[in-house]
């Protein structure tokens, strides 16, 4: 088995006296999907935040392709392939979606002072690549982003940070605002991100979600790891229930039906 | 044809044009359509123009320059102190009164950023430390708060020059406006302008130097308000404090009127060139007609109220399924 792209030994994060994450250890393996569960304050933010170069943890240690690491910023974490996509995309809806992805690196042709941006190599690649991760009805580099739905602007984003080059995606609840359908499209697009070698972190409350594309399963609860699993290895009954913290769920839908 | 309705300058296009073929029809025979007639629209618009393409990307970028008005007197004062009580050579003080322009912008863009304070505010203020400071120290320095310039015959040749009843003025604003288009619609900078003013946070998330973005466009909004300053500096032979006030709200009215949304991150350069164009034709035209000129005023809040109410409907056509 390859070495871990990313690996967490017994981190700690302190704010001040309040203890965020507790002795947290997981690896982030190339081509596979890490789930990290939790339900709401379990401590998702913070981990997400110290993976992506955000926080540095007060105690433990972060390895890095095999390496010990502290990095100095988020954008020390972005320059070594770790992209972070959050649950309220970062596209913008009035720019075209040619625009959007090379937004910050964008292609240009000709000389200084008649430099340009070459759009028609932007919008090109920028479809090719959306289709290479399934959006078939993404045709056209000069559409609005705003026109595209919650999960296309999703695909978007993820997209662009595997065309730039990310090693590493930290997908922040990229399912959670979406429908049935949106969400089964970002899904699939996670599979296609791992079959191209990527590591993902996959952070969501939804085990349903999960359960269809995770490798490796990881539930927090008030900032430490209370679950550690393989695909398979549980029900979602069992994550369902791991994720409220042990008590059983079955009793709080046996209560609910007692309301009714 | 959808398609084109989704441009941001299609609205002020067809403003632009109903309302010059209005006054074509309703002046016969006065000279309104002539070379003569149309030098004296173009004129009207050229120096609003010019303020008004960097005023426009700054409001695509999300910001609002209020403190154009005050700049353009302030480079007029600059001029006329150095060249009439200092007997000061012409260039040099012409690359004086732009620099003022360059660090009044400066100004406005850092504290707009290390602030984060609205620009609205933070600009109105600068307006009227600017108007100001030039009165209070062309007192000091002259006791006077406008005098006379003596420009050179180079100087006058590149600002004040005339074809017929055109003003060279309308070059510059030629200039402005390719140099605007070229920025915004071709190069990295411009994607990163729509950006910023688009979601702030987004773009700042992919590597987009929004602080240095803005700061960029408040200088070069500076600089064109201080050149508007010297090109009627010279023209009129004066400078004068109060010079430019009226661009004030002039130039964001012809920016909306050009399609652009005051929420930032749409629009273009042609739309603000059909919006000034527009300004020209009203302000010119009614003159032709004999009517009262107050009826501008009228006429402009109305296109105002029109553009806004438009442009809302085109974001929303823009925004709507392929």
């Amino acid at each position: 088995m390859s070495p871990p792209l990313m690996e967490l030994r017994n981190v700690d994060k302190f704010f001040g006296s309040t203890k965020a994450l507790k002795d947290v250890s997981m690896a982030v393996q190339p081509g596979k999907i890490l789930c990290l569960l939790g339900d709401n304050g379990a401590g998702k933010s913070t981990l997400i935040k110290v993976l992506s170069g955000y926080h540095q943890p007060t105690g433990g240690q972060i390895l890095f392709e095999g390496q010990e690491i502290r990095f100095s910023g988020p954008r020390e974490a972005r320059q070594r392939g770790i992209a972070t996509v959050h649950q309220n995309v970062g596209s913008i809806p009035l720019m075209s979606v040619g625009r959007n992805f090379f937004l910050g690196a964008e292609p240009v042709r000709g000389r200084w002072p008649f430099r340009s941006i070459d759009t028609q190599k932007a919008n090109a690649i920028a479809v090719e690549q959306m289709q290479k991760f399934g959006l078939t009805r993404v045709t056209d580099g000069d559409q609005l982003v705003g026109t595209m739905s919650g999960g296309e602007r999703q695909v978007l984003a993820i997209g662009r940070a595997m065309y730039f080059g990310a090693k590493m995606l930290i997908l922040d609840e990229p399912t959670s605002a979406l429908g049935v359908k949106e969400a089964s499209i970002v899904l699939k697009m996670m599979r296609i991100a791992r079959q191209n070698g990527a590591g993902i972190v996959f952070i969501t409350h939804n085990a349903r979600h999960a359960m269809s594309v995770g490798d490796d399963f990881c539930v927090l609860i008030q900032g430490e790891v209370a679950a550690r699993f393989k695909r398979d290895e549980k029900s979602r009954e069992d994550v369902l229930n791991l994720m409220a913290g042990g008590e059983d769920m079955t009793d709080l839908e046996d209560d609910l039906e007692q309301i009714d | 044809m959808t398609h084109l309705l989704r441009r941001p300058e299609t609205g002020a296009f067809a403003a632009f044009f109903l309302t010059y073929l209005f006054f074509a029809l309703a002046t016969p025979g006065t000279g309104f359509v002539s070379l003569n007639g149309t030098a004296g629209w173009l004129n009207l618009a050229a120096e609003l123009g010019i303020v008004a393409i960097p005023v426009g990307l700054l409001m695509i970028s999300g910001e609002f320059d209020l403190s154009i008005g005050s700049t353009v007197g302030a480079a007029s004062m600059i001029l006329a102190l150095g060249t009439n009580q200092f007997s000061a050579p012409t260039w040099p003080m012409i690359g004086l009164a732009l620099l003022a322009g360059a660090v009044i912008g400066l100004a406005n863009g850092l504290a707009v950023v290390k602030t984060k304070l609205p620009s609205f505010i933070v600009t109105l203020a600068t307006n009227f430390i600017v108007i100001g400071a030039t009165m209070g120290l062309s007192r000091l320095i002259a006791n006077v708060t406008s005098s006379s310039i003596f420009a050179s015959d180079s100087a006058k040749l590149a600002f004040a020059a005339r074809f017929g009843q055109a003003n060279i003025s309308i070059l510059w604003w030629v200039l402005v406006a390719y140099i605007g288009y070229r920025i915004l619609a071709k190069s990295s900078f411009g994607n990163w302008i729509y950006a910023t003013g688009g979601n702030e946070d987004a773009a700042r998330a992919a590597g987009v130097p929004v602080e240095r973005v803005k700061i960029v466009l408040f200088v070069a909004t500076g600089v064109c308000a201080a050149l508007v300053g010297v090109l009627q500096g010279i023209q009129w032979n004066s400078g004068n404090s109060t010079y430019g006030m009226g661009y004030v709200f002039q130039a964001p009215i012809v920016v909306v009127i050009g399609g652009m949304l005051l929420t930032g991150g749409y629009g273009s350069v042609l739309g603000i060139v059909f919006g000034t164009a527009l300004f020209g034709v009203i302000s010119s035209g009614i003159f032709y007609t004999g009517w009262n000129t107050d009826w501008i005023q009228l006429f402009l809040g109305l296109l105002l109220a029109l553009a806004v109410l438009a442009n809302n409907y085109v974001r929303r056509l823009a925004l709507s399924a392929h």
